[in-house]
This record gives structure tokens, C-alpha cells and sequence, in this order.
């Protein structure tokens, strides 16, 4: 069983790293989005620092987007899908296992690049620990439910915009808290409410996302 | 006994001919109803009730945003507990009624907020705002939209309703916490004025008329959602042979 999932994640993170440039796309496209903003609302460092905790938020949300089409659909398309039905490991398992390695190469590189973009939108610097707490918390949801919302459109010929629709509303949550903790940092509170809710948000998605998204794979399989 | 014809009888509702059989016969009697209960309601609301002490008139638009309101969460209710069934039993004539939900609920949804945002602009002076109730009906009628748009998006209509089912059910678990996340976000909607059990806020003289409302609302939902499924059941067999002899040999 473990070593199904251990050649399972193997086989994701060296694809990833052959891809190469391709797996870099969402941070460059997160960058993208933080570049543009001083220049559409304007480079003033205090409207700047006031919307910059959800500036952040919203690019790493748009950032994860990008690479939900090529999460199952390859497999789907080359027959890897089917097979997981035939492995050792229960199918719950491979599915977390996909989704953990999808948030290793699209949400790790975020939180890591994160210091520099909250420098970039005049963030105040004691508000970054918590930004960093609440992307760690935050961006395994937006895996969880994006893994989700990818593997319900998984029969449809145009996905892609479908996705972004399922995704909006079901991400709302996340981003009320996430945002509600760093700025609550930012104004001088605590934010031990907004991340104790977001770390609920976590624990309820990990329990029950991989299970839909294992119902909703198979009835694509089928 | 009765428990057994009981049980045969919901059993039989999942043959296509008796359950289009069954929507034919409840139909006009529903919709009936909901012309009745409208006109009292109509009627009570717009001539009888008196003006409320602050609003003036402008307030009767209750009568028409709240039961919506309710209708459009009782709507998503009824829709999650057909796509439990149809998930489960694998019923087809659920899977049917729970598509045919979707956008009855949406609709419900979209009169709430037109006739929110008509009442805010001269109560709040502003014809949105990003309170509460108002942003978790926005993100509800995102979920309405989003169970269509999947369900249509499949060529496979049995396997579209079955993938829209999950994410039904995927959106009961989120609506209370979308619901109590905006709430702890900012505020101005009023509280609820009105409740069945215990004190009210509200005028004892404007509960009638909204209990009308209220009524019609639920006969509307389920006359259209009869409406609808016997459509859909049409539609998609149209070249079997029971529906071709319902419609006449000319089909």
C-alpha cells in the first residue's frame, strides 16, 4: 500500500521537475497578477498595505487555478486513471497522494515566494508570519477543493471555465478568514479566531474532499 | 400492510410512466393552488395590511422577498435530499427531479436578491452591499449556477445528473459555512422579524398575508418541479415507446 503511494508521488514530483518550466506557470502567473495591481490601482504605499493581504490571497487563489486542467485529465486520457481502481492502495489514499503533490508544486512555491510578494504591496512586516500561517493552512484547501471541482468536470469536453465557476463559491470561506487573520495582525488584534476557523475549514476539507473527489472520479471512469 | 403499499407505491415512482402519470394528475391541482393562495395573499398584502409606522409602503415587498428567500434555502434542501436518494438508490426519476430543482432554486435565488437590492436603494440607500445575507445568497446562486452548468455540460445526461448530485451534496456541507463565515464578516441586513414558535418581532397584522405568500411559494416550487421533471422525462425519451404512446403515435 505505501509503496504504491510512494511510486505514485515519485512519479508526480519527476514529472513536475521534467516539466520544468510549466510547473513554474502559476508562480510566474501569481507575480503576473501582483505586478499588475499597484499599476491598476495605483503605486500609494498605504491604499497598497491595506489591500495587500488580500491582493496576496486572491493571485494565490487565481495561481492554483492554473494547474487543476492537467490534474486527472492525462491520466484520464492515457488509461493511468483506470488502473488506480486495480492497485493496492485504496483509491481515497492515491487520491490524497495526487492532491499532496499538486499542492507541493503549486502551493509550497507560493508560500515560499510570498515574503517577497508581501514586500512588493508594502505589507507590514508583522503582519508576514501570519500571512505565511494562514497561506500554509489556506493553500492545501484551495488544492483540496480545486482537486475536487477537477475531478467533477473530469467528463466534460470544456472544463476549464466550468472549474473557475464551481470553484469561486466554494473557496469563499477560505479566503474570508485567511484575509480576516492578517488583517486583524495588520490593525493590531488577534487573529487567533480567523486561523482556529481556518485551520477547521483544513481538518473538515482533508476528512471529506478526498472522498468526493473519489466518488466523482469513479463515475467519470466509468 | 399499509407500511408494505406504502413502500410499493414510492417504488412504483420510480418507473418513468408512473411518475409521469402522477406529475400529470398533481399538476394542474398544484398550480391552482398556488394561483389561490397568491391572489389572498396578493390581496392581503397590497390592500389590507396597514403601513408600516416607519417604511410606509415600501415594506410590502416582504411579501415577495422573504418567502423567495426561504423557498430559494428550502429549495436547496429538497434538491440535496433528491441527490441523496439518487446517489444512493440510484433512482433515475430522482436524478431527473434533482436537475429540475436546480433551476427553479436559482430563480427563487435571483428574485430574492432583485428584490432585496429594489428595497435596499430607498431603505439603505444603496442598492448592494457586501453584508452578509446578501453575499451568501450571491455565492448561493454561484452553486445553483454551477450544478446547471455542470449538468449541461455532460453529453451523457445520467452521468451529468450523477457528477451534479456529488457537487449538490459537496454544497449542503458549505452553504452553513459560507453562511456563517460572512456573517462574522461585516453586517447590516436586519435579523430575522419573524418566527413561529414564540415572540415575534414583526405585527401580528402582517403575518397573515405572508403565511399566504409562504404557501405559494412551496405550491410554485413543487408545480414547477413536477412541471419540469415530466419535460426532462419527455426530452430524454422521446424515442422510447411508452413516451410516444402518452404523446400520441405522431411524435
Amino acid at each position: 500500500m505505501l509503496k504504491s503511494v510512494l511510486a505514485l508521488l515519485r512519479r508526480d514530483l519527476r514529472l513536475a521537475i521534467r516539466h520544468g518550466g510549466e510547473s513554474l506557470m502559476p508562480l510566474l502567473f501569481l507575480f503576473a497578477v501582483l505586478i499588475l495591481v499597484p499599476l491598476g490601482v495605483g503605486p500609494g504605499p498605504n491604499l497598497l498595505s491595506a489591500i495587500a493581504p488580500g491582493m496576496v490571497w486572491v493571485a494565490a487563489l487565481l495561481a492554483s487555478l492554473l494547474a487543476l486542467e492537467g490534474l486527472f485529465r492525462p491520466d484520464l486520457e492515457d488509461g493511468t486513471l483506470e488502473q488506480w481502481w486495480t492497485a493496492p492502495a485504496p483509491v481515497g489514499l492515491l487520491v490524497a497522494t495526487r492532491l499532496f503533490s499538486h499542492w507541493l508544486i503549486t502551493g509550497l512555491p507560493v508560500i515560499l515566494f510570498a515574503p517577497l510578494a508581501a514586500q512588493m504591496l508594502y505589507l507590514p512586516d508583522h503582519a508576514l508570519p501570519v500571512l505565511l500561517l494562514t497561506l500554509l493552512i489556506g493553500t492545501p484547501i484551495l488544492s483540496l477543493i480545486g482537486g475536487l471541482a477537477s475531478a467533477l468536470t473530469l467528463g466534460t469536453k470544456r472544463g476549464s471555465v466550468l472549474l473557475s465557476i464551481l470553484i469561486f463559491p466554494l473557496v469563499v470561506p477560505v479566503l474570508i478568514f485567511a484575509t480576516g487573520a492578517v488583517s486583524a495582525v495588520a490593525d493590531g488584534l488577534s487573529p487567533r479566531a480567523h486561523l482556529g476557523l481556518l485551520t477547521s475549514l483544513l481538518i473538515l476539507a482533508l476528512a471529506l474532499a478526498p472522498l468526493a473527489t473519489t466518488a466523482a472520479l469513479k463515475l467519470n471512469v466509468e | 400492510m399499509i407500511w408494505q403499499k406504502i413502500k410499493v407505491g414510492f417504488h412504483k415512482l420510480g418507473s418513468p410512466p408512473i411518475f409521469y402519470r402522477l406529475c400529470q394528475v398533481l399538476s394542474p391541482w398544484l398550480w391552482a393552488g398556488f394561483a389561490v393562495s397568491l391572489v389572498i395573499g396578493l390581496y392581503y398584502a397590497l390592500y389590507v395590511v396597514p403601513p408600516d409606522y416607519q417604511q410606509s409602503d415600501s415594506f410590502r415587498i416582504l411579501y415577495i422577498h422573504v418567502p423567495s428567500a426561504w423557498q430559494a434555502m428550502a429549495g436547496y434542501l429538497v434538491m440535496s435530499i433528491l441527490a441523496v436518494i439518487a446517489l444512493v438508490w440510484r433512482i433515475r426519476t430522482t436524478e431527473i427531479m434533482a436537475m429540475a430543482a436546480a433551476p427553479i432554486g436559482a430563480a427563487f435565488t435571483v428574485i430574492c436578491l432583485a428584490t432585496g437590492s429594489i428595497w435596499g436603494r430607498p431603505m439603505w440607500g444603496t442598492f448592494w452591499a457586501w453584508d452578509a445575507r446578501l453575499t451568501s445568497m450571491l455565492v448561493l446562486l454561484f452553486i445553483y449556477l454551477g450544478i446547471m452548468g455542470l449538468y449541461a455540460a455532460f453529453e451523457d445526461k445520467r452521468k451529468g445528473a450523477r457528477v451534479a448530485c456529488i457537487l449538490i451534496l459537496v454544497g449542503l456541507v458549505n452553504i452553513p459555512i459560507i453562511h456563517f463565515s460572512v456573517e462574522w464578516w461585516t453586517t447590516l441586513h436586519q435579523g430575522r422579524g419573524i418566527s413561529f414558535v414564540g415572540e415575534s418581532t414583526m405585527d401580528a397584522s402582517m403575518k397573515p398575508p405572508l403565511i399566504w405568500m409562504i404557501v405559494a411559494t412551496k405550491l410554485l416550487f413543487t408545480a414547477a418541479l413536477l412541471d419540469r421533471s415530466r419535460n426532462e422525462l419527455i426530452d430524454q425519451d422521446r424515442r422510447k415507446g411508452w413516451i410516444r404512446r402518452k404523446l400520441g403515435a405522431s411524435v
